[in-house]
């Protein structure tokens, strides 16, 4: 049998979603008599909540409930969040609706059809409130207060210093700064959110079934706000989902909406979103406005980095928020090695939809910023970008590399990967082309980017949130376990589970690689359930999709359990085969001698001894053939008293290169080549990871290029569809030359590290680079489309030159004209009047 | 011309995957949730409800329709074709479903029946598409997953070894 792991095996998943036969949670059958539910949304960004009229609703005849917030203040407790404020978030808006399409009310009715012609006839009286927006007006004690009794918009305001800042900033020849905003925007998965819960009077016990993708820490939030223990929370997740991204962490809210809807009318209650509910309300990224700044040498050697970040959480901050400010937390230096950091993360509350998980997790906010301020130090030392790059990397000889923040970066070559995709030719033709556009007076420009890809979060990471002193009484928190199991039935079939949520990423066939490559079998006889089932798989906190954990952690565990069963079925047949354990291996569907291969019993007779005659057993061997891996690495520790934590367990390296050619007229950008390397140490499945790198690649190319959530000064919500929120379609989408280096990781048994978010994070910062040479411009902001591009061809930013000597020693940077506040983006369509982009409901 | 009164529920039969059936639904109820819970055909999948996302292609006489913008009483009396009719009975995937699989064309799934369709009604009406072509014909489908450079490859293989 060949290895079955490191080939592009064709994936196990295929043939039923190609059939229609996926099991998507609105394809599953729902009980006799379930009630269909329909949310009601606020029209308005910021209001108080007068009256709420459900009569006329109620009397439409199937109507069976119209449940407000204050039903829900009385059946369920608020959510637990990561930072300890005043804030109370409820399911539903209770007294105050603070974003447009804030959920304010429920109707429950016999189909959705009726229960939207009920909720037509709901009359909820609004006192409109000032708004407000912006992340950095939101800071000011001016501002309307989204929460009064937190007192402040800014809940949370943390420092962290490295090594020596002070002394790298007044010792540097050179200190350039930079204010990059990072736009707000969502991976919208093509398959909405989807909840069918039932409540059990006697036991007050729920069962729901939702497309949730995890962390699993999340149930414990849950449960709390049901007041119900966590087994009296059985949540199902199906087999199929149509994708996630990130963004179906925040069903939870709906979850518990849903549950308290089954224990309010003693009915089962479904509810699938629809797509306008899901642009204007769902989730989102958190936007940024990050403050960065460098002490340089002459040479583009970085001595020291100071980054202020402003993180924009829209109304609420829901658990595990502010997660992208600190799982990047100790990969704040990325690609380079710099030793002196000052950090100052910042987390603002404003009136828009509260954001949460998504791809990329930070890595798109931070690396814009960082990789834009390298680009920019070439700019101002006349250096060549690529130059100050290399000059930065961290050298190979110092991994495992512990950075200033307390990340350990496990391995990699970061210069070997930077000389093979700039060779061949490749940095060569790209410098040829942009030579021969700007010949012919074209605006074309060559951009780069470094980022360290972090994967499998480690759970403590957020408790850096908190001050040493509070993490020292609170405990310490770290770890994140992974959980795999392997069965075995009496006639041979091999089953596994494993505590990762599907939506797409081939879990079922990688894991079957993996099994089968420690018993001697092909992929296609190993049988892979993953339906989780918090009432009887194996979970813990850990479990789900984020974080691109799969690869560094699930698949290890599975690993684990697959050698377990190797050895054990090694000592059940060599007694058989009447030779030593050490002589016995599993091969091609056989377990035989190594010395003498005919000497050789079928996989399932060996397998089938512990159901049918444990007799046979050799001595202390347990009967039946069930392995569990239960793996949490050493290496990821709690944060340290000086605040540096290591938040991943693996660390890949990405080097972007690319060139683009802006078009005078249409003012598009249009990627003319781009190369993308990889090193995410050793490759499962080369088609599969092959899929993953696109994936993040177009939504690198839609944050960069298309997406961005928009809002007119009142606070309406500009992108109700898909025609005013644009998704790429493939005639966006430029070609990538993908380049692979393998720098296999020490910290797991297969080497393997995490490799889904990485091009989210690196390019955007390569498309702005590319602009910025394009026009020789510094304030790109993404997304860069027509409208922007044109605006910075008609600001005609002009660079001053280093000679023209406008007190340039010591200073700041020139390049401070532009005030800190990003101008809010033009609509993209008409600004809508009063209403909220959703269709009028009260 | 049938006449149907706005709350009525009447009947509507139609032919799905070769098979006669018929069920209730209202004149608003869409094409998309009639074939899904009242036919039971959850093959095709709803992604906006606005035309746009291309999730709910299915093919009407034929013809590559969006069902979320087609009413269940349209479909009355027609032929209508979805994901479920393209692999054969014992499950065997037909050249296009099968090229998708090589091509690791999908990943969640979820978009790929509206795809699945589009290109079957255009491939029988221009089995050797160009790459350009192929490209204009998935214009009209979001997918949030592959970036869908195994799409276009997939079609291709088809387009090639087409007789």
């Amino acid at each position: 049998m060949p290895d079955q792991l490191g080939k592009p095996v064709l994936r196990k998943e295929d043939p039923a979603l190609l059939s229609g036969r996926g099991r998507y949670a609105d394809d599953l059958p729902i009980a006799v008599g379930t009630l269909h539910a329909h949310v009601i949304r606020s029209p308005h960004a910021h209001a108080d909540i007068l009256r709420i009229d459900a009569e006329q609703a109620l009397a439409h005849d199937s109507v069976w409930a119209v449940i407000t917030g204050e039903d829900v203040r009385k059946l369920s407790d608020p959510f637990l969040a990561a930072v300890k404020t005043p804030v109370q978030q409820w399911t539903l808006a209770v007294e105050r609706v603070r974003y447009v399409g804030e959920p304010v009310a429920v109707v429950v009715a016999e189909s959705r059809y009726i229960a939207e012609d009920a909720a037509e006839r709901l009359s909820i009286d609004y006192q409109p409130r000032d708004v407000v927006l912006d992340p950095v007006q939101a800071c000011k004690s001016s501002a309307p207060l989204l929460h009064p009794q937190a007192g402040t918009n800014e809940i949370s305001v943390r420092e962290f210093r490295y090594g020596d800042p002070d002394a790298a900033f007044a010792s540097a020849d050179r200190r350039i700064a930079m204010t990059v905003p990072f736009p707000r925007l969502s991976f919208t998965p093509i398959e909405c959110y989807v909840v069918v819960a039932q409540h059990n009077a006697a036991e007050n016990s729920y069962d729901v079934l939702a497309n949730f993708q995890g962390p699993f820490s999340m149930h414990p939030v849950m449960a709390r706000a049901l007041r119900v223990p966590g087994p009296k929370l059985r949540l199902r997740i199906p087999p199929d989902s149509g994708g996630s991204f990130g963004i179906k962490l925040s069903i939870f809210p709906y979850i518990v909406l849903i549950a308290l809807a089954a224990r309010i009318t003693g009915r089962p209650v479904k509810w699938t979103e629809d797509r306008i509910e899901h642009l204007v309300a769902a989730s989102s990224g958190p936007n940024r406005v990050t403050e960065i700044e460098v002490a340089v040498g002459h040479d583009g050697r970085v001595l020291g980095l100071k980054l202020d970040q402003l993180e924009d959480y829209g109304a609420f901050l829901r658990a595990p928020m502010p997660g992208p400010l600190y799982r990047m937390h100790g990969a704040v230096t990325g690609a380079y090695d710099i030793q002196n950091v000052e950090v100052k993360n910042r987390v603002v509350l404003t009136n828009k939809m509260p954001a949460s998980l998504i791809r990329g997790f930070g890595g798109p906010q931070l690396y814009l910023a960082l990789e834009r301020l390298m680009h920019r130090i070439a700019i101002e030392l006349q250096l060549d970008p690529l130059e100050v790059i290399r000059r930065n990397l961290i050298p190979a000889q110092k991994f495992p590399y512990r950075t200033a923040a307390g990340a350990l970066y496990d391995s990699g070559d970061y210069g070997r990967a930077v000389d093979i995709a700039t060779g061949d030719g490749r940095l060569a033709d790209l410098k040829k082309r942009r030579e021969a556009a700007r010949a012919q007076g074209r605006h074309y420009g060559i951009g780069f980017a470094v980022v360290v890809e972090p994967a499998m979060s480690n759970m403590g990471y957020l408790s850096t949130l908190m001050t040493p002193q509070a993490r020292e009484k609170a405990g310490p928190k770290n770890g994140a376990v992974s959980m795999a199991r392997l069965t075995i039935d009496p006639l041979g079939a091999v089953t596994v589970t494993a505590d990762v949520t599907v939506q797409g990423q081939s879990h079922e066939t990688v894991l079957a690689q993996i099994v089968a490559q420690e018993l001697g079998l092909s992929a296609d006889e190993i049988e892979v359930v993953l339906e989780l089932d918090t009432a009887k798989d194996q979970w813990s906190i850990a479990a789900g999709t984020y974080s691109s954990r799969f690869a560094s952690g699930t698949a290890v565990a599975a690993h684990m359990a697959a050698v377990a069963m190797r050895d054990k079925l090694k000592a059940i047949a060599a007694k058989q085969l009447n030779v030593l354990p050490d002589d016995v291996e599993l091969a091609s569907g056989k377990i035989r001698s190594r010395s003498n291969p005919d000497n050789a019993l079928p996989f399932g007779r060996v397998a089938g001894t512990s159901h049918w005659s444990p007799v046979m057993l050799p001595e202390g061997t347990a009967p039946a053939l069930s392995e569990t891996a239960v793996w949490t690495p050493p290496e990821l520790e709690p944060p340290s008293s000086d605040d540096r934590i290591n938040t991943s367990l693996t660390y890949g390296f990405i080097f972007d290169m690319c060139g683009v050619e802006i078009d005078p007229v249409t003012y598009h950008v249009r990627v003319d080549r781009y190369v993308s390397m990889h090193d995410a140490g050793r490759i499962m499945n080369p088609m599969i990871a092959e899929g993953q790198i696109r994936g993040a690649f177009a939504q690198g190319i839609a944050a960069a290029l298309y997406e961005e959530f928009t809002y007119n000064e009142e606070g309406a919500f500009l992108n109700g569809t898909f025609a005013d929120y644009l998704v790429p379609t493939v005639g966006e989408i430029p070609d990538v030359e993908i380049l692979h280096h393998h720098s296999p990781s020490p910290f797991t048994p297969l080497g393997a590290k995490g490799l889904a978010e990485g091009n989210c994070m690196s390019t955007p910062a390569c498309i702005a680079n590319a602009i910025a040479d394009a026009l020789g411009a510094q304030d790109i902001i993404l997304p860069a489309t027509p409208r922007r591009i044109h605006e910075l061809l008609q600001a005609n930013q002009k660079f001053p030159s280093p000679l023209a000597g406008e007190g340039r020693e010591g200073g700041g940077a020139v390049g401070q004209n532009h005030s800190r506040t990003p101008k809010p983006p033009p609509p993209l369509s008409p600004p809508h009047k009063g209403e909220g982009n959703s269709k009028p409901r009260a | 011309m049938r006449r149907v009164n706005r709350n009525e529920r009447v009947r509507v039969g139609l032919t799905l995957n070769g098979r006669k059936l018929a069920a209730d639904a209202e004149p608003r109820t869409l094409l998309c949730d009639f074939i899904r819970h009242a036919l039971g055909a959850t093959g095709t999948h709803v992604g906006c409800e606005h035309g746009v996302c291309g999730a709910c292609t299915v093919l009407i006489d034929g013809v590559a329709t969006r069902s979320c913008l087609t009413l269940a009483v349209q479909a009355e009396g027609r032929e209508v074709k979805t994901v479920e009719s393209l692999a054969a009975p014992d499950g065997t995937l037909n050249a296009l479903q099968q090229a998708f699989r090589n091509n690791h064309a999908l990943q969640c799934g979820f978009c790929t029946p509206g795809i699945l369709m589009s290109f079957t009604d255009y491939l029988s009406r221009n089995p050797h598409a160009s790459e350009t072509e192929i490209r204009d014909v998935l214009s009209g489908h979001l997918c949030r997953c592959t970036g869908y450079a195994g799409i276009v490859a997939a079609v291709k293989e088809v387009t090639k070894s087409s007789p």
